[in-house]
């Protein structure tokens, strides 16, 4: 079986969330970056467990993005994945990025397509379905539990309020959240290893965004807290029916 | 032209976040002079005709049994069917679990530019231009969509429900879209419960409630408010509570009109999921906890003294 799994890199989950050039780009100022966490936790972890399982699956990373993504690329092969493929590009938007993957998915010939539900910067949680569009294959989302008998998954997807249990047959593209897997940390021999994956960095395909941010801006600050002592609990149900007008 | 709008329904019954994405759809048509259609797939218990009253001049319906079970590749076909039937240069979803499969598919389908998590109206005086949520609700991006056509998904919460007078004309079709490769083994829904992601008020609680048989602090308030619980992600992480009660970043993102957070400390991931809601009030025996920065009311106290008295105050004040 071959997988193939889709990284990106985000600015860490406590980054400050700045903009600079006249609010139109984020400010990459004292920011560290990270695997996605989905596409950490959840796409890889899952693919290296079916890996663990089946020893001949081959696994391929992807990302979309320039030199600066190498970092990300080699913590992710640390966990796992034999080799990588980066298309060298300053990443357009999530047209652009899936149309780049389904192109090197289509040549590839997997089985299985992993990404994360959405990534945490720009929340698009678009590229998944899109690269199932462009390979023609189902798309399962925010799935949270993925088996395989076969050539048959049978995968968990959440709804509102519950879950959706679904099978269908390879190949398919799945969008991972929680439950997948758990987290894994890379050990020193996975981080030795890493270095020596082969991590091939292709030209991208002339394709065009779709769509283009023209700002970006922060939400108004709180008011501030009003705060009520213990024992003025009555005062505070008031203060919710009568002031905010939510109950 | 026209706007067109999925309309999402569960084993039969259209759900809420349906009429607000039909009365943002009815906006965007009035703004640029066509009318709002609908599409709805699946067998329905409900009147298609009453999403009239939402704004909606039409919707289509694809009713046949056969579609009653999800399948975005399916869905994404008969829609892009109604598209061309209707004209319609304009598609709206929820941003919900299924708005989020079928849009990305139609957008590559269509060759439609897609933004997703729409908060606001499109600005369609100079292009088209969607306002939408980035960096975990942290901050937001205003996007300009380069194609004729159009791909939108509708925040829950974020516009809300224009309810009037009015009769839609329903238009059944017969699609060509082939059945489908997924097939749906089981629907397990909490019957009865409210989903944490459609819900108004939601009531959550942190590692400070110190262990799962002191969840009846939560359950008894969210019962009192007719609200649904969520938690931390330490909590369903220690098994005390179900994953997708988790909330935060990794975990669901909410909008409801309230969020109470009960002994949660408030950390940027957790932030993360909840600060679209309208009111927050933080719960918590911390002056120091991040929590209050982002809370519109508070108490500062131990929970298990506070809350039972909230959920009496409730009681009382809701008669
Ligand atoms: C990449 C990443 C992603 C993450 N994603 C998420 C996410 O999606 N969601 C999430 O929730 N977390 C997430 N986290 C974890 C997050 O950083 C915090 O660790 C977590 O939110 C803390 O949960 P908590 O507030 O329940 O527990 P704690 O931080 O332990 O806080 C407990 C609080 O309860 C208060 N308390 C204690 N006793 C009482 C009492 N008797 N009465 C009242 N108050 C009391 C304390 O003062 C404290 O503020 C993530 C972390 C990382 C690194
Ligand atoms: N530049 C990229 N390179 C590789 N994979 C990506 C890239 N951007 C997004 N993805 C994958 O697509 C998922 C959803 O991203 P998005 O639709 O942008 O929220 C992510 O979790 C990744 O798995």
């Amino acid at each position: 079986m071959k997988i193939l799994v889709c990284i990106s890199k985000t600015p860490d989950t406590t980054a400050k969330i700045a903009f600079t050039d006249n609010n139109t780009k984020f400010s990459e100022e004292g920011v560290q970056h990270i695997i996605n966490p989905y596409d950490e936790w959840y796409a890889l972890v899952r693919a290296v467990e079916l890996k663990e399982k089946d020893t001949s699956t081959v696994i391929h990373l992807i990302n979309v993005g320039d030199a600066s993504n190498d970092a990300i690329i080699r913590k992710a092969l640390a966990i796992g994945g034999d080799e990588a493929i980066r298309v060298n590009t300053a990443a357009g938007d999530d047209y652009y990025v899936a149309a780049q993957i389904a192109d090197i998915a289509k040549e590839g010939g997997y089985d299985l397509v992993l990404t994360g539900k959405e990534t945490i910067d720009y929340n698009g949680a678009s590229v998944g379905g899109m690269i199932a569009e462009f390979l023609e294959m189902p798309f399962i989302s925010f799935a949270t539990k993925f088996d395989l008998d076969g050539t048959t998954a049978t995968i968990t997807r959440e709804i509102e309020g519950g879950a959706e249990v679904n099978e269908v047959a390879l190949p398919v593209v799945v969008s991972c959240q929680q439950g997948m897997a758990e987290q894994r940390i890379p050990n020193m021999r996975g981080i030795m290893g890493a270095r020596t994956k082969p991590l091939k960095v292709v030209d991208p395909k002339d394709i065009e965004s779709l769509t283009e941010v023209q700002s970006f801006d922060l939400p108004a600050p709180k008011q501030g807290v009003k705060l009520f002592e213990p024992g003025q609990e009555e005062d505070l149900v008031k203060a919710l029916r009568d002031e905010a007008k939510v109950i | 032209m026209s706007v067109l709008v999925f309309i999402d329904q569960h084993d039969g019954e259209i759900k809420k976040s349906s009429f607000e994405a039909a009365s943002y759809a009815a906006k965007i048509a009035e703004q640029t002079g066509t009318q709002a259609e609908g599409i709805l797939i699946g067998k329905c218990n409900n009147d298609p005709a009453t999403l009239g009253k939402y704004g909606l001049k039409k919707v289509y319906v694809a009713g046949d049994d056969k579609y009653s079970a999800f399948d975005d590749g399916v869905y994404t076909g008969i829609i892009a069917e109604t598209v061309a039937q209707s004209g319609a240069d304009t598609i709206v979803f929820s941003n919900n679990f299924n708005g989020k499969a079928i849009a990305p598919r139609l957008s590559v389908k269509l060759k439609a530019g897609l933004v997703t998590g729409a908060v606001a109206l499109p600005d369609t005086s100079n292009r088209f231009v969607v306002r939408k949520s980035v960096f975990s609700g942290k901050a937001f991006a205003n996007v300009s969509v380069k194609t004729a056509t159009k791909v939108i998904t509708l925040n829950g919460n974020a516009y809300g429900v224009n309810e009037g007078e009015g009769t839609a004309e329903v238009v059944n079709i017969t699609p060509a879209t082939a059945e489908g490769r997924v097939k749906v083994k089981e629907v397990n829904v909490l019957k009865g419960e409210v989903p944490l992601s459609e819900a108004e008020i939601v009531v959550s609680g942190g590692r400070g409630l110190k262990g799962p048989e002191n969840w009846n602090l939560v359950t008894d308030l969210a019962a009192a408010l007719g609200a649904a619980t969520a938690c931390s992600r330490p909590v369903s992480d220690s098994g005390w509570r179900p994953h997708h009660e988790h909330v935060g970043q990794t975990g669901l993102a909410i909008a409801p009109n309230l969020y109470i957070a009960i002994g949660i400390s408030g950390a940027i991931q957790h932030l993360a999921g909840v600060n679209r809601s309208k009111v927050i009030v933080v719960i918590n025996k911390d002056p120091e906890a991040p929590f209050f920065k982002a809370a519109d009311y508070g108490i500062v106290g131990d929970a298990f003294e506070v809350v039972p008295r909230i959920t009496e105050a409730v009681k009382k004040l809701k008669g």
